[in-house]
């Protein structure tokens, strides 16, 4: 086997692979318990995706996709920041109402 | 020559990449709460797609793809653990709790 054919067959398999992550990875985002926990899967998923367009860079020896890759995965980390600032202000505002209020408005809505 | 080795050395790479890639996901699916999770795809998440990132590195015998690849390379192993403390900082100053089978937490002691 000639190393350019073993590098198309590398290729084809990791992109088995990383479907296989991309399924995982969406099952975490549907069952997911609470909102950060599907934070956490989308940067992931992010990743996956990132490595996906390397590995289809590869393949086709298109390496215009490399940029693809590097926008994506600054898109990914604003991303991530905007969902963290969000996360962090729901969560005060959450325990406003609560201290406020003095119950727990819908304990078993909010996990 | 040089180019059979290194083909060889960008598929090994890009195999290792999508196994690290499979392992943070199953690490994703299968630890118990947010911030063991997080140790799956912040560390091993970020090796994935940068091994994939080395790959072409490795593959591609023209200088500024290299260079641009590298660069990649560096920007998300920066960005990872930044976007990582940032979410798990901001899900425990939330309130979300750790799972019962943490032992020690030390920032519960700074909120109080």
């Amino acid at each position: 086997m000639s190393g350019f054919q073993f590098l198309q067959l590398s290729a084809t398999i990791a992109l088995g692979l990383l479907i296989f992550a991309f399924v995982l990875i969406i099952i975490r985002i549907v069952r997911g318990p609470s909102l950060p926990d599907r934070v956490l899967a989308l940067e992931m998923l992010v990743s996956t995706g990132i490595a996906y367009i390397a590995v289809i860079a590869i393949k086709t020896s298109f390496f215009l996709y490399l940029d693809v890759a590097i926008s994506l995965g600054l898109v990914g980390f604003l991303a991530t920041v905007a969902f963290a600032r969000y996360v962090l202000q729901r969560g005060s505002q959450r325990q406003e109402q609560k201290n406020s209020r003095q119950i727990s408005p819908g304990k078993e809505l909010e996990q | 020559m040089i180019e059979e080795i290194a083909f060889y050395i960008g598929g090994i790479l890009l195999l290792i990449g999508a196994l690290f890639t499979v392992i943070a996901a199953i690490g994703i699916l299968r630890f118990p709460d947010l911030y063991t999770r997080m140790h799956a795809a912040s560390k091993t998440g970020t090796m994935g797609a940068g091994l994939s990132f080395v790959a072409i590195a490795v593959v591609a015998f023209d200088g500024p793809v290299i260079l641009r690849a590298l660069v990649g390379f560096i920007f998300l192993i920066l960005t990872a653990p930044v976007g990582a403390h940032l979410l798990a900082r901001a899900a425990c100053l939330a309130g979300y709790k750790p799972s019962e089978l943490t032992e020690i937490n030390e920032y519960e002691k700074t909120l109080k």
